[in-house]
């Protein structure tokens, strides 16, 4: 069977009056698999919306291929855009309809009915809302109508472009269960963030991207264990005796502060066990690397998400 | 226009499908109808233009002229009974101020009786129009009684006698030529807003873009887009054309049917003006004051707002290059003088031909990526 996407060398030049020449995509290749989830990870302007619309078929590369399910994405055909779902940054909605009427219209453009589009209403937890003008939801809702509409065609393959940017957090949480149970059916999902912890809560496999090109691609576990960046496990001062932090560090960085012990140690369980045999676990607090520490590692640079 | 239809395995058996196309159509539709202030525009705005423009060039017309005589008002005695309207008035200074408060349209003053007597006549410059048409009226009533003692005295030889037959078969009423004008710019500024606004829409929410990654092509969604625009175009000719006809008077001829056509015709070319302003525009502001900067000057140089023979000679070439002329011509034709569309041949080449060139070039200078 066909990957899912497979996408070799993709480039694209924009020329601004202003800004000059501008390589939005330098050279971008990745190949997602069936059934994956898969994230691209990058601060604003990093080039993940221009990958993502040259994948998808809206733009053209100035070099490079693109085969989706198999297929080249240019020129359009309607047997593979029937295959997708789309979210695009922006809501694109049709000005003053109610969210039933959206979706019912979106279902007739994939040739399904209104018991499928009806069905998705309630998927996303908007049946209640159904008979509410689009422009008056909230931005979760309209986040999930969208999400709907793409999800209507009963698509193999899903694009959901930056779908929590300025979404509370509660909002935040309630389109990663949808997201996870989109996977979850099945369906490839092929996400751009720039949240780190949703990357981590979500995506298989992360493409971190940056200035137009993809600097690494792992699971999220496995940058963090490629980074090979030891554990800080810190715990409340007073609890232990000078000696004793020494003999637990044994011989690894710890430092001691009037308020906290901070260790760093490559083998956090035999750290944790002997803390909780001695009682000393108050104000305890672990932090293993994360993607961010992977951003710094990678780029060279801090994360300015 | 071809209909994609897409197979869909799998899905529930018994679905009532009315087709991408139509399902575009009636979303466009609804929306376009919810939206009041579209609504207004296109419907209401060109009413109350004619309501406007009817009072300032036609009010004055059947009304009696508000005459304030000094002197003798028996000199009028033998006047047409809806002519004049007379008030009497001892005092020159007074008769004028009242004129001046728009009490008048003319103060008369008449000096002596019988024979040898002065009508002197002080139209009012307050309200020109109607100042003039009192002057007109008492200079021709005036003649009219001088003829009457000239036969008297002239015995055999007949006086010669100026008697006027309206032109055109049959009284020109001003709605008969407000009308089609007024038409024409409300088509027009219908579709040059409609289609400019629409692509600064779609810049900005991205719903092409988005319906370009559904089954549906987008030849499917333009077609309808454009179905939606020339259905209002005709939705807004019937309105205009019943309000008209039965709140003004406007006496249709039995080709008005072919405003149809030339409504549909005219508003490809319209559309075709807004998709360039589309284009260059940003935002919405200024789609609207692009769509105001063509579409007001060219209502004044067609004709629209002003008869074109009364213009000055610079503007009626200028009105050689506007779309609105040959809309407003060709309406006026077979709506108001009932000529068969063989006879607005030229006006129909004309708008067919600068609808095709415009849309060229729109088409070639577009920036689809911007949508």
């Amino acid at each position: 069977m066909d990957a899912a996407i497979e996408v070799a060398d993709l480039r694209k030049t924009y020329r601004g009056r202003r800004t000059g020449e501008v390589r939005a995509v330098d050279g971008v290749s990745f190949r997602v698999e069936r059934g994956e989830f898969f994230g691209i990870l990058g601060p604003n302007g990093a080039g993940k919306t221009t990958t993502l619309e040259i994948v998808e078929g809206l733009r053209k590369p100035d070099s490079g291929t693109v085969r989706l399910l198999g297929r080249s994405p240019w020129p359009h055909s309607p047997e593979l855009t029937g295959r997708l779902g789309v979210q695009l940054q922006a809501s694109a909605f049709f000005e003053f309809l109610t969210a039933r009427e959206q979706i019912e219209t979106f279902a007739e453009l994939y040739g399904a009915g209104k018991a499928r589009a009806a069905e998705m209403l309630e998927i996303v937890g908007l049946a209640e809302h159904a008979n509410m003008r689009c422009e008056k939801l909230s931005g979760g809702q309209q986040q999930r109508l969208s999400i709907a509409c793409a999800l209507v065609g009963d698509p193999e393959l899903v694009f959901l472009d930056e779908p929590t940017a300025a979404l509370d957090p509660q909002a935040r949480r309630n389109l990663w269960d949808l997201m996870r149970s989109i996977n979850a059916e099945g369906r490839t999902v092929v996400l751009t963030t720039h949240y780190m912890e949703e990357a981590e809560a979500l995506c298989d496999r992360v493409a971190i991207m940056d200035a137009g090109k993809i600097r690494a691609i792992d699971s999220p576990a496995g940058f963090v264990r490629g980074l090979d960046a030891p554990t800080r496990v810190t715990v409340a001062a007073g609890q232990l005796t000078g000696e004793r932090v020494q003999e637990l560090a044994a011989g690894e960085a710890v430092a001691a502060s009037e308020a906290a012990v901070v260790f760093e140690t490559r083998d956090p369980r035999k750290l944790l066990t002997a803390l909780a045999s001695d009682g000393a676990l108050e104000g305890l607090s672990v932090r293993t690397a994360n993607l961010e520490d992977v951003f710094l590692h990678v780029t060279g640079r801090e994360w300015r998400g | 226009m071809s209909i994609e239809t897409v197979e869909v395995t799998g899905g529930t058996a018994a679905r009532t499908r009315t087709g991408p196309f139509l399902s575009l159509v009636k979303a466009l539709g609804r929306g376009w109808l919810r939206d009041r202030s579209q609504v207004f525009f296109t419907l209401l705005l060109p009413l109350m233009f004619m309501v406007l423009l009817a009072s300032v060039f036609g009010s004055t017309d059947d009304a009696a002229s508000r005459l304030i005589v000094v002197g003798d008002a028996q000199v009028f005695a033998d006047a047409e009974p809806g002519d004049f309207a007379i008030s009497e008035q001892s005092d020159l200074e007074t008769a004028l101020d009242a004129m001046r408060d728009g009490d008048a349209d003319a103060v008369v003053v008449v000096e002596g009786s019988g024979a040898g007597t002065v009508v002197r006549i002080y139209p009012s410059a307050t309200s020109a129009t109607a100042g003039s048409i009192a002057e007109e009226k008492i200079t021709s009533y005036v003649n009219g009684q001088n003829l009457e003692i000239l036969s008297l005295v002239a015995g055999e030889e007949p006086p010669l006698i100026t008697e006027v037959e309206a032109a055109d078969g049959g009284s020109l009423k001003p709605i008969q030529y407000l009308a089609p004008g007024i038409l024409a710019w409300g088509i027009a500024i219908s579709g040059v807003f409609g289609a400019a606004g629409t692509i600064v829409d779609w810049k900005r929410d991205k719903l092409l873009r988005r319906l370009r990654l559904t089954p549906a092509s987008v030849r499917t969604f333009l077609g309808a887009k454009v179905s939606v625009m020339l259905a209002v175009a005709l939705g807004q000719t019937a309105v205009f054309l019943a309000v008209a006809a039965l709140g003004f008077g406007l006496e249709l001829s039995a080709w008005t049917w072919f405003a149809a056509p030339l409504v549909l015709l005219g508003t490809l070319a319209f559309l075709a003006i807004g998709v360039v302003i589309g284009g260059i525009a940003q935002t919405s502001p200024a789609a609207a004051g692009l769509s105001n900067l063509v579409t007001m000057p060219m209502a004044f140089v067609s004709g629209a707002f002003y008869p074109l023979a009364l213009s000055p000679e610079w503007v009626q070439w200028i009105s050689y290059a506007s779309p609105m002329r040959y809309l407003n011509e060709a309406l006026q034709s077979v709506v108001v003088y009932g000529e068969p569309p063989s006879a607005v041949l030229p006006q129909i080449g004309f708008l067919a031909a600068f609808a095709a060139v415009v849309a060229l070039f729109s088409w070639k200078t577009f920036k689809f990526d911007e949508l």
